[in-house]
């Protein structure tokens, strides 16, 4: 059944990167009177299914908000309940018969990995390099990460660079500002699902989404379905010329 | 030989008409999809009249001081039906809003600011206020105009006035390069206006076409569906709604 629908869906184009805010864990939790932590699990399940049903449609790039910056300032046993989550589920990943393993995923973990536990960046940093050589589909987890963040680090490296370089008069460029963001190793996403129904951005991807659909579905994340993909999918497709017409203007 | 090319003839056909079979059901699924935008669109319509008639109670009170700053990002195709903004702008100064930002990509709103301004019977450019004035209660309105030059160019900017700051100074310390330190040199090279509360958008699709990143952190994005739909209606119920959003601003 689903791969006749995604059969239909692949009649009109599908987008080359599919973001996610995946916002709703807690009050998942709360709904169905979970204990704390309970509504994160919920959360990554929804997540592994969306990544499953993206990959088999055809979607090359995927990224997700994992944790902000500005989710540091939860409480202490949030962020480490949340932490512990994302360090087993990374090291998950270096398994045999993960999805990286199952999709040929190439995973980066994108942010300033330096506010991160030594544990949970050596995690990252072994997954990264453990998946180097895959090729087929690319999922990047936003950690420690915030648009503002992101552009004070570019801007940054950008500097670093220019001084570098002896008698370099050439000013910053902003092929050089692109080239040093977190997200620079992937192509600007096509649209972007946030989910319980929330209209703000919260500081992520916000110097990428010029040209992104963004969507807005009232589904807690844990609840989200492949029916809120597939819309995804429809809408991206309902605004594809308009973008494209966009993007030539801008050439 | 004959009888194989006959059986993979024959094979191309049904996959050439299996294709045409997939391709007909993915237009009437977007038919399908389009009739039940349309009939949606009537339905707004519908309830915005009923809005504006003034028979809801509920949104005749409007709590705007929650609205400190306003942006509304219109499609610069859309940007030249100078009478149909200025409308729009009488409508915002009716309900009261007393600072705003008017934003299209290519700047057609910029270039004709002066005449937007003139048609206005108390409005004043958010640039001739002084320090002093930004900081009294408002007395009229005051209008900022923005364009991708004030985005991704205007970072661009900031990034090669902190450069030569950098390099003045001889400096190597990383910890120069700070959030309020790019916010500052962002203001110096003009791009200088607050973070929007809420973004209304008047484009085919919702997205923010651009509107300046680094002030749309924790900004409500709205879509009102294109210009030529605009009504007072659905003006009052998207700043309605937003006065009944509560953030967490990630915590």
């Amino acid at each position: 059944m689903r791969s006749c629908l995604f059969k239909v869906l692949c009649m009109g184009p599908i987008p080359t990167h599919f973001s996610f805010i995946m916002d709703g864990n807690r009050r998942y939790a709360k709904k169905m009177d979970m204990g704390e932590g309970a509504g994160h699990r919920a959360g990554f399940f929804a997540l592994v299914s969306v990544l499953k049903y993206c990959y088999e449609v055809g979607v090359k790039y995927i990224s997700v908000y994992a944790f902000s910056i500005d989710n540091f300032k939860r409480r202490p046993e949030e962020v480490k309940t949340i932490m512990d989550l994302i360090l087993e589920k990374t090291e998950g990943l270096l398994e045999e018969g993960s999805i990286a393993d199952q999709y040929g995923v190439r995973v980066y973990f994108v942010g300033n990995l330096k506010l991160l536990s030594e544990q949970v960046r050596i995690a990252a940093e072994k997954v990264m390099e453990a998946t180097a050589h895959n090729t087929r589909c690319v999922l990047l987890i936003c950690i420690a990460y915030t648009s503002c963040d992101e552009i004070v680090n570019s801007v940054r490296e950008c500097c670093k660079d220019k001084m570098e370089v002896v008698n370099e008069h050439s000013a910053i460029q902003l092929v050089d500002i692109e080239k040093h963001m977190y997200m620079g190793v992937a192509p600007d996403p096509d649209i972007l699902l946030r989910s319980s129904g929330e209209k703000r951005l919260s500081n992520y991807q916000l110097w990428q989404t010029t040209h992104c659909t963004l969507y807005s579905p009232t589904a807690l994340w844990p609840e989200i379905s492949l029916l809120h993909v597939v819309w995804g999918i429809l809408k991206f497709q309902r605004s594809y010329a308009y973008f494209e017409k966009k993007k030539k203007k801008m050439l | 030989m004959d009888r194989k090319q006959k059986v993979r003839g024959f094979s191309c056909s049904i996959h050439q008409i299996g294709n045409l079979g997939l391709r007909l059901l993915w237009s009437m699924v977007h038919l399908l999809i389009s009739i039940g935008y349309f009939v949606a669109a009537a339905a707004k319509a519908v309830e915005s009249r009923i809005i504006s008639s003034g028979l809801l109670t509920r949104y005749k009170e409007l709590n705007i001081s929650k609205l400190k700053y306003l942006a509304v990002v219109i499609e610069s195709d859309d940007a030249v039906q100078t009478s149909k903004i200025v409308q729009l702008l009488r409508w915002l100064e009716a309900m009261g809003v007393k600072r705003m930002c008017l934003y299209d990509a290519q700047g057609v709103l910029k270039k004709s600011k002066d005449s937007i301004v003139k048609m206005l019977d108390n409005a004043v450019l958010l640039e001739e206020l002084g320090e002093k004035d930004l900081m009294e209660k408002p007395k009229c309105m005051a209008l900022e105009f923005a364009s991708v030059s004030d985005g991704k160019e205007g970072v661009v900017k900031a990034a090669n006035l902190l450069f030569a700051e950098y390099k003045e100074l001889g400096n190597r310390d990383e910890q120069f390069f700070t959030e309020a330190k790019i916010g500052e040199a962002l203001r110096a090279v003009g791009c200088k206006g607050p973070e929007p509360d809420l973004l209304l958008v008047y484009a085919p699709v919702r997205c923010h076409l651009g509107f300046p990143a680094w002030r749309t952190r924790y900004t409500e994005i709205v879509h009102m569906g294109s210009l030529k739909s605009m009504s007072l209606g659905s003006l009052t119920k998207a700043i309605y709604k937003f006065t009944r959003v509560r953030q967490n601003y990630g915590k």
